[in-house]
């Protein structure tokens, strides 16, 4: 648990990056920092390891006031990572992983297997070990950035916009794969970006930050969408953020319909839409109405496929619009067709989990308007 | 060409003077330069004075320094470390600019990443920033090399100058061929110890090339 109380840095200018901030990160969990150019994220993020030192408050991490321990020794018990990764150009892939372990004092063997393992679990392949970071993409950077924060198995780990500067594609393979690391190490994540979407596809907790640095919300991203704090907020979070919070809403419950199955070879539907699946019931497209067997040409593209094992009512609704047919395709956790989906289905089942106030965290919700804003 | 065959031991012994003169200061003066250019480059307005300083004695002529160090340093006037303490002087004087300058050009970035994952600045400056350094300072060591191996000649005044003893010894005693081999010799030596610094430099920071073959790909 890493805590801020009453935090503030000014400065030696006058500027005041943060203004008495309060917040708790919770252990385990990945927590953002989101907030437009110069709104104190950086600066929070800099300030728990001592990069940077507040001048007011206090900050500990697990009970214990940063401030009581020296600050290299804090420092390596913390992974940082940052954008563009910063790594030595002097050294190895391996050896730049292998860094912290080596400052803390394990022997060069032992610090090489540790990296070459590393390089295994951020999905580098082993024949980069003796390769020079300018040698690299930047994705792959990145990549041997993570690794390097994670050689010696700090519980907590900072990520100054580790992602922003590779392009758009890449980043979503970085993003996919941290939450599958984080998956299976459950590090304390402090993640800082200035984007809402990296922010709510990642953060189990999100802090929103204005101008000035004062902390605007904190919240589960599902909440943020749906009941932003403010005005600020509000337009932060942007525009079509209602439809994004059905990512957040499980779509249990939602009724699956029947759904006419052809194979290729099979008549065709003499009326409608039917979904032509492959011999392991999985989807291969859909056929209208016609006339004679089903052939391959004849297959129209389907859209997304919902899992409805799993899916949001985002998955389920986003199935429905890209469906051709006007139905989405259910599938279940093997890709098989269970059913179909209707749009009409996802807006009831939304009104139904409004009801039951089946908003994730939404007790945690602060602000009076917030009413206002979700009837 | 006689001549230089009868005094090949004469050479010889010049020769290895030459190397030492020259090459000790180097050593030194480089040893002297690293703390001093990274105090220069850590003292935001120090070091305009530590690097201004340090040119300023570049300007003092050579043949000076000779004369008043051992004024200066209460050494004989015939010591031979009245030319080595001056080279080195002016090896300082080279390079306290160049180790400052390449220092600078660490990336901040690098710098910050290190700092953040724990490194303690003596640490951090052995580990991170002086390697990173060492393309750069090669370069002005080589530059130092050269003009050093040059100067030694000069100390041939006062009687230490390698192989500019070939220059005045050859000169007084109207023999050519003395004079030739001596300058010769000196442009050898340098191309030589040039050559040397080169391929160590290249052993030291296989890096840098991988770094430039990759920038030179990517402009190509
Ligand atoms: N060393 C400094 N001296 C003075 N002001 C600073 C310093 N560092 C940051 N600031 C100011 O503090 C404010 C917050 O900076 P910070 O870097 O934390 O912002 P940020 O939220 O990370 O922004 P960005 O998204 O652009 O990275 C800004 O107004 C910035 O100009
Ligand atoms: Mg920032």
């Amino acid at each position: 648990m890493i805590e801020f109380r009453g935090v503030t840095k000014r400065f030696p200018d006058g500027t005041v990056a943060v203004d008495d901030l309060d917040l708790v990160v919770e252990s385990g969990r990945i927590t953002v920092f989101v907030g437009p150019s110069g709104c104190g994220k950086t600066t929070s993020l800099r300030m728990i390891n001592r990069m940077i030192e507040p001048t007011g408050g206090t900050i500990s991490v697990e009970g214990k006031d940063i401030m009581s321990r020296d600050a290299a020794e804090l420092r390596r018990g913390i992974g940082y990572v940052i954008q563009q990764a910063g790594l030595f150009p002097h050294r190895t892939i391996l050896d730049n992983i292998a860094t912290v372990p080596l400052l803390l004092g394990w022997n060069k063997k032992q610090a090489r297997e540790r990296a070459a393992e590393l390089m295994d679990t951020v999905g580098l392949a082993a024949e980069m070990a003796k390769r020079y970071p300018a040698q690299l993409s930047g994705g792959q950077q990145q990549r041997v950035g993570v690794a390097r924060a994670l050689a010696a198995d700090p519980p907590v780990l900072l990520m100054d916009e580790p992602f922003s500067a590779v392009d758009p594609i890449v980043r979503e393979t970085l993003q996919d794969e941290l939450l599958r690391l984080q998956g299976e190490l459950g590090k304390t994540i402090v993640f800082v970006t200035h984007d809402i979407d990296e922010a709510i596809k990642l953060g189990d907790k999100v802090a929103v930050f204005r101008t000035g640095g004062k902390l605007a919300q904190y919240d589960e991203p599902g909440v943020l969408l749906s009941r932003p704090a403010d005005d600020f907020v509000d337009s932060f979070v942007g525009r079509d953020r209602g439809y994004r919070g059905l990512g957040f809403l499980s779509s249990d419950g939602l009724p699956i319909g029947d759904l006419p199955v052809v194979a290729v070879g099979d008549r065709m539907p003499t009326d409608g839409w039917a979904v032509v699946v492959d011999g392991e019931r999985r989807p291969l497209g859909w056929v209208a109405r016609g006339t004679g067997t089903v052939s391959e040409d004849a297959l129209v593209p389907g859209g997304s496929l919902y899992d409805a094992g799993a899916g949001s009512l985002r998955a389920a609704l986003d199935a429905a619009l890209s469906s051709p047919s006007g139905r989405g395709v259910a599938v279940d956790g093997d890709g098989r067709v269970l059913g179909s989906i209707g749009a009409d289905d996802v807006l009831r089942g939304l009104a139904d989990s409004r009801e039951a106030d089946g908003v994730p965290g939404a007790d945690t919700v602060r602000g009076a308007d917030v009413t206002d804003r979700v009837g | 060409m006689n001549w230089v065959i009868e005094n090949l031991g004469f050479i010889a012994s010049l020769l290895t003077d030459h190397i030492v003169f020259s090459l000790v200061p180097v050593v030194i003066g480089l040893v002297i330069a690293v703390p001093l250019g990274w105090l220069a480059n850590r003292a935001g307005f120090g070091r305009a004075v530590v690097v201004n300083l340090a040119g300023l004695l570049y300007t003092i002529p050579s043949l000076a320094l000779f004369v008043f160090l051992p004024a200066i340093l209460g050494t004989g006037i015939l010591d031979p470390v009245n030319v080595i303490v001056a080279l080195s002087v002016y090896t300082v004087a080279l390079l306290v600019r160049t180790v400052a300058d390449a220092l600078e050009a660490v990336p901040p970035l690098v710098v910050d990443a290190a700092t953040a994952m724990g490194f303690k600045p003596f640490r951090r400056f052995v580990a991170a920033e002086l390697p990173i350094s060492v393309p750069v300072i090669l370069a002005g060591v080589r530059v130092a090399a050269v003009s050093s191996i040059s100067l030694v000649t000069v100390g041939s005044v006062i009687g230490f100058g390698g192989l500019g003893q070939m220059f005045t010894d050859g000169f007084q005693r109207s023999i050519t061929a003395e004079v030739v081999a001596g300058i010769v010799l000196v442009v050898v030596l340098a191309l030589v110890v040039d050559g040397i610094l080169l391929l160590i430099g290249r052993l030291l920071t296989p890096w840098d090339r991988a770094a430039r073959a990759v920038a030179q790909g990517a402009t190509a």
